[in-house]
């Protein structure tokens, strides 16, 4: 499984990454991908608003399964991935790269630093 | 943690591997869609190894039988094969089943399902009065079910037995891949065609049998297939799963069943009374099949309610299909919104989410 080295990793299996200064890409991890499946729509029904770290931003469905996403910090949800509109497998094909799912303004950019690096995120999972 | 005579072979090949009635059992390979389709078009294996086989014979085995079953097990002779289901005192189901039919009058198999050994096992026995002869061969037998439009055509040089001209739900005993004594039944949970084969877990059977059908099919592309597609494709076809569409509370004539509920049959058989009761008074609430109008994709236990928000019933299974491009599911609603094109809403949650009664199979 591929973990890059560059994000921060959470328990329930999202990553971030900071994209420019104060926004970040949220999506979730190969291994999460690899438990759900043939993923078949991304819904969010947050964009606009302000959530706080923990707060339900929306859900992933695949063929067998549904499952919550989490706000990895607090933030305000700028907007949804629209390539995953009309392609949703690209959250399996590359979690990490094209499968991102939202783009938030962070709101405190040191909220990242209580994540899991990708050493320890590799602990969880192994 | 139970393993089938093929659990390595899953785990070799990198299946994704969970626990399913105590087994040891593969969820998915190259991913569900894929297998999925991959049954459709051409030819999967899946290793059902995990279901119950009892074997019950003398000449008392067809009278415990039909007294136990709805469906009426003397209209079987020697090599045919009928689905059935046993019934408890309320009218509920035990478990749904595959009768085949060894030695007409003398020796028949029960097929059950792997969640439901113990209990159907101990049903029956209590029921056996007369005393037939019963024997538990589950963890003995193995059973592959290769199923798909190719199936019997990539099996065939395989055996003597002619496969691509058995009927369905009918079965031949014979060689096969060089094994003895393999049954091999024109069955499946699929809708897609092909066979499942049983045969004694001993010596090398296992290991030769699927070596031989995965060289048999390489150069058609067969390919494993795990539960998960099996669920999705048994669910587009509108198949019962037993645990989610019924159960020991539903009654085979609210679940569809009313098909292998013989109420005319000559021996009476358990509740039989309260099932012409039922189909007398007309049942309360129904299994019916649905699709999405919206997006949206049912769970099993979801609500469905009204256009007003009443609650008038629940979802038992649901998916994306992968062969249709929609979501579909089955569940309990009243009798009043039960007929097709019925506008109902999925309450997801707590969401309405609009979908309409459909026909199964779903098209």
């Amino acid at each position: 499984m591929n973990f890059p080295e560059n994000l921060k990793y959470t328990k329930d299996h999202e990553w971030i990454r900071m994209d420019g200064d104060e926004n970040a890409l949220i999506g979730i991890t190969d291994f999460a991908q690899g438990e759900l499946g043939d993923i078949v729509y991304v819904d969010v029904t947050t964009v606009g608003k302000e959530l706080a770290e923990g707060d339900l931003f929306g859900t992933v469905e695949a063929v067998k399964t549904v499952s919550d996403l989490f706000m990895p910090v607090s933030g305000t949800v700028l907007e949804v991935n629209a390539a995953l509109e009309k392609e949703p497998e690209l959250i399996n094909s590359d979690p990490y790269e094209k499968g991102w799912m939202i783009k938030i303004k962070i709101a405190n950019k040191s909220d990242l630093d209580h994540l899991m690096d990708v050493a320890a995120y590799r602990d969880l999972v192994s | 943690m139970k393993a089938t005579a093929f659990t390595n072979f899953h785990i070799a090949l990198g299946a994704k591997m969970a626990e399913f009635a105590g087994n040891n059992m593969p969820i998915s390979y190259s991913g569900i869609n894929d297998e999925h389709l991959c049954v459709r078009t051409n030819a999967g294996v899946f290793d059902v190894s995990h279901m119950g086989e009892f074997i019950i014979k003398g000449p008392h085995a067809l009278s415990l039988i039909q007294r136990i079953t709805t469906n009426d097990v003397s209209k079987i002779t020697s090599g045919k094969a009928q689905y059935n289901c046993l019934t408890n005192e309320e009218g509920g189901i035990i478990d749904d089943l595959i009768v085949y039919c060894i030695e007409e009058n003398k020796v028949y198999m029960l097929v059950v399902n792997a969640s439901n050994i113990q209990k159907d096992w101990d049903w029956i026995s209590a029921h056996n009065t007369e005393n037939a002869e019963m024997k538990n061969i589950s963890d003995a037998t193995c059973l592959l079910a290769i199923q798909g439009p190719n199936a019997c055509k990539i099996l065939q040089p395989l055996t003597s037995i002619d496969m691509i001209n058995l009927k369905y739900y009918t079965f031949g005993k014979g060689e096969f891949a060089g094994v003895d004594n393999v049954l091999i039944s024109a069955t499946g949970y699929t809708g897609s065609g092909g066979v499942e084969i049983y045969f004694e877990n001993k010596e090398d059977h296992a290991e030769k049998i699927w070596n031989a059908i995965f060289d048999a099919g390489k150069s058609s592309g067969i390919k494993p297939i795990g539960l998960g597609a099996r669920d999705t494709l048994r669910l587009e076809m509108g198949f019962c799963l037993y645990g989610n569409d019924i159960d020991d509370t539903t009654s085979p004539l609210e679940a569809g069943l009313g098909w292998i509920t013989k109420l005319n049959k000559e021996t009476k058989f358990t509740a039989q009374g309260i099932l012409q009761q039922q189909k007398e008074e007309g049942i309360k609430r129904k299994l019916i099949g649905f699709e999405m109008l919206e997006r949206g994709i049912p769970r099993h236990h979801y609500p469905i309610v009204d256009a007003g928000g009443k609650e008038i019933g629940y979802v038992t299974s649901g998916t994306q299909a992968p062969s249709l491009g929609k979501a579909v599911g089955l569940g309990y609603v009243t009798i009043e919104n039960a007929s097709l094109d019925q506008e109902i809403f999925i309450s997801i949650r707590n969401q309405p989410v609009k979908a309409k009664v459909t026909k199964v199979p779903f098209k």
